[in-house]
């Protein structure tokens, strides 16, 4: 894992990440882009939200049915020549990669557009046993040489400057690159292309799967899927076992609404769907194609009725955009591979970590702003209130917090109690008030002093007012 | 028309004014109102910090307390969503205590929602001659839906001008308990959201809750701006009478 998903708590990183200034325009400044263009795009299509709700159901009807969508898909898959694997870990993944790399005497590695490969720190496990591995698309390059998880789902390096990119291409050039975008692509491109040619091996992800036919979409915009699935002679494709769809049909609806959630595009540059390995009488294509379906606890979301829907999402990355608290922090300050409201409520269950997961239920406000964007609709504020309440459950919650909670329902259940303690408050609180506000307070107030004044309780309690105007 | 007051505890032990306000104005549109003494806290507090057996036995209270009442109005949308959107799941296994909040779901409303669906006026005959900008709370804004109604109750007011607020329904960062567990990001919203009002120019932010208003107005009191924070009641009381 790398060094930032280390140890810390969401606000320990958060804290860190409000430093940077750089990082905090840069992200703020991307999602009003795409927030703007989303908007642009879904208007122009007219009827947005019952696309939403088409979307909704497909997502919901092959994941209540996904035992029978997966091996419909397996045997579509293997009919065309090619070989299914079911990882239900992330290690079991990574072996079966490297046994196939390994069978076909693979050395350079070239990949493109998997968040999956990132869930199972794929590329570590291939480098440690000497493999040449090359992430070959751009922002997933800048990443993978600044040796940086992604910190968004769709613009995996939002957060960088071409100020740090083309210090980190000067680097690998041993020449210094203008930070100039033309120079910029022009130096990833020279690079990248001999990647391309030299590779024997290509690694994709797999935005969806179609069971009724054994293939494999591809969104991208720079083209770099098609050239990693169709120049080396191997290609394998990793997917999480719910993105799948049953038909092209429904796949037409996914991709209708996935690139305009995502970047607000109507389509991508390039939509690759692949079948298999090169047949006889293809002119190009690899000879050998591996479908690797990986588990990695999606099984237990899918075991668990309440959080089931999480398996809907079909990582547009629009609930990222929009989400205040992602606007402030970024994406590394969640301390997950997928961040964002969305990795708030699976990270836990992924990594069957509640008690270390768990908790980034509580980095968010609840605004709902996550649920109002979401591609399939699932109502992703609830969810994160009910992770919060399973956390509370599991007593994962500090105790000193436990017991002011007992406290508050032992006052509060009561009217009586509640206008004694009210009483005692405005008395208590008479030496800190300063023309009408607590501006300097004690903790656990000074949370909220240290930045805001607190306005002082009322001298009458409305129910006091009213009692006196109306007895 | 009889209305029962539901006051939430930031208002009745900070605000009481913003009762007031929404007394006075339901009044004047000839609503009967009337204050059960027994009600205290919708339990939110608990609830979105995820402490729901605690959220329970507060919420039983506010049920028992407006248990007899015909309409229940709050001047705050978040306390409202609360108890619409969370009280059937809470006491899903509480068949007594399901069937109240089932019937105060169906009578309680935010106080812009009563006056649109309930009260059906929507111009007060207010005056109001100031510059305002108007902060969209996300409860209110996302799950009951009142910006056309706050929209209304604005533009029907004389002489307002209504400036439109960069990232309006972006959250102002309290979140209740969030405020204070997450107190740095807390403050970085809270100081984007504040950033955006001054430069509306407006001499008063209002909104329809008063958790927001809270958070707000501490920043901007504590950046000595003279931008005032008015919930929506108090600034169309006060149009009111001018």
């Amino acid at each position: 894992m790398n060094k930032i998903h280390q140890g810390k708590t969401f606000r320990e990183r958060a804290r860190e990440a409000l430093k940077d200034d750089f990082m905090r325009q840069a992200v703020r400044k991307a999602v009003d882009t795409l927030e703007t263009r989303k908007e642009e795009a879904t208007d122009a299509l007219g009827n947005w939200d019952q696309w939403r709700e088409q979307g909704k159901r497909i997502r919901e009807h092959a994941v209540e049915n996904l035992d029978y969508y997966l091996s419909q898909l397996a045997a579509n898959v293997r009919n065309n020549g090619g070989t299914v694997y079911f990882a239900p870990e992330a290690k079991d993944a990574r072996q079966i990669i490297l046994e196939i790399i390994k069978k076909h005497g693979g050395k350079h590695i070239v990949k493109s557009k998997s968040m999956v490969t990132e869930e199972i720190h794929l590329n570590k496990a291939l480098i440690k046993e000497g493999l040449d591995v090359v992430e070959t698309d751009l922002a997933e390059y800048i990443l993978q040489l600044a040796d940086e998880p992604p910190s968004h789902i769709v613009v995996p390096s939002i957060h960088k400057s071409r100020d740090q990119i083309a210090e980190l291409f000067s680097n690998v050039a041993r020449e210094k690159i203008p930070n100039d975008t033309p120079s910029l692509t022009a130096f990833s491109r020279k690079v990248l292309r001999e990647k391309f040619l030299q590779a024997d091996i290509g690694i994709t992800g797999c935005n969806f799967a179609i069971a009724d036919t054994g293939a494999i979409s591809l969104v991208t915009n720079e083209g770099n899927a098609r050239l990693t699935n169709s120049l080396p002679k191997v290609h394998i494709a990793v997917m999480g076992m719910e993105r799948l769809v049953p038909s092209f049909a429904d796949l037409e609806v996914l991709l209708t609404l996935l690139p305009r959630s995502a970047t607000g595009q109507k389509l991508t540059s390039y939509i690759s769907i692949t079948n298999g390995p090169k047949k006889p009488e293809d002119l190009d294509g690899p000879d050998y194609f591996y479908l690797v379906i990986l588990d990695n606890g999606r099984s237990r979301i899918l075991a668990d009725t309440e959080f089931r829907q999480s398996l809907h999402c079909i990582r547009c990355g629009a609930c990222f955009n929009v989400c205040p608290v992602y606007r402030q922090v970024g994406g590394h300050s969640y301390g997950s591979v997928y961040g964002g409201p969305i990795g708030s409520v699976i990270s836990a269950f992924l990594t069957n970590d509640m008690e270390r997961y768990g908790g980034l239920a509580y980095a968010s406000t609840l605004c709902a702003a996550c649920s109002t964007v979401c591609a399939v609709k699932i109502p992703l504020h609830d969810l994160l209130l009910k992770l919060r309440h399973r956390y509370v459950t599991h007593k994962y919650t500090p105790a000193a917090e436990r017991t002011v909670f007992k406290l508050w329902r032992t006052t509060f259940q009561n009217p009586k109690t509640y206008r004694l303690a009210i009483k005692m408050a405005q008395k208590a609180q008479s030496p800190l008030v300063n023309n009408g506000y607590i501006i300097k307070g004690p903790p656990p107030l000074s949370a909220w002093t240290n930045s805001r004044y607190f306005p002082k309780a009322a001298e009458k309690t409305f129910r006091e007012q009213w009692q006196q105007q109306h007895h | 028309m009889k209305a029962s007051i539901f006051i939430t505890c930031i208002c009745d032990n900070f605000y009481p004014q913003v009762g007031n306000a929404m007394v006075n104005i339901l009044e004047k549109c000839g609503v009967e109102c009337d204050f059960p003494t027994e009600q205290v806290c919708c339990g939110q507090p608990a609830l979105n910090t995820g402490y729901w057996d605690d959220t329970r036995e507060v919420a039983k209270t506010l049920l028992r307390a407006f248990k007899d009442s015909e309409h229940v109005v709050a001047p705050s949308g978040s306390c409202i969503t609360a108890i619409k959107e969370y009280y059937p799941i809470i006491f899903e296994h509480d068949p007594e205590y399901l069937l109240l909040a089932r019937e105060l779901v169906s009578k309680a409303y935010e106080f812009t929602q009563f006056m649109h669906q309930v009260v059906k006026i929507t111009d007060l005959g207010a005056r109001f001659p100031y510059k305002v900008t108007y902060h969209a709370s996300c409860h209110a804004t996302r799950l009951l839906g009142v910006s056309p109604y706050v929209h209304q109750l604005l533009s029907n007011i004389k002489d307002i001008e209504l400036i439109p607020l960069t990232h309006a329904e972006n959250c102002c960062g309290f979140g209740g308990t969030f405020s204070v567990k997450q107190p740095e990001v807390s403050e970085a919203m809270v100081d984007e959201k504040v950033f955006h009002i001054k430069e509306t120019g407006a001499d008063v932010v209002t909104a329809v809750d008063m958790g927001c208003l809270m958070n707000i107005e501490g920043r901007l009191k504590k950046e000595g701006s003279k931008i005032r924070a008015l919930h929506i009641t108090q600034l169309l009381d006060e149009g009111m009478r001018l």
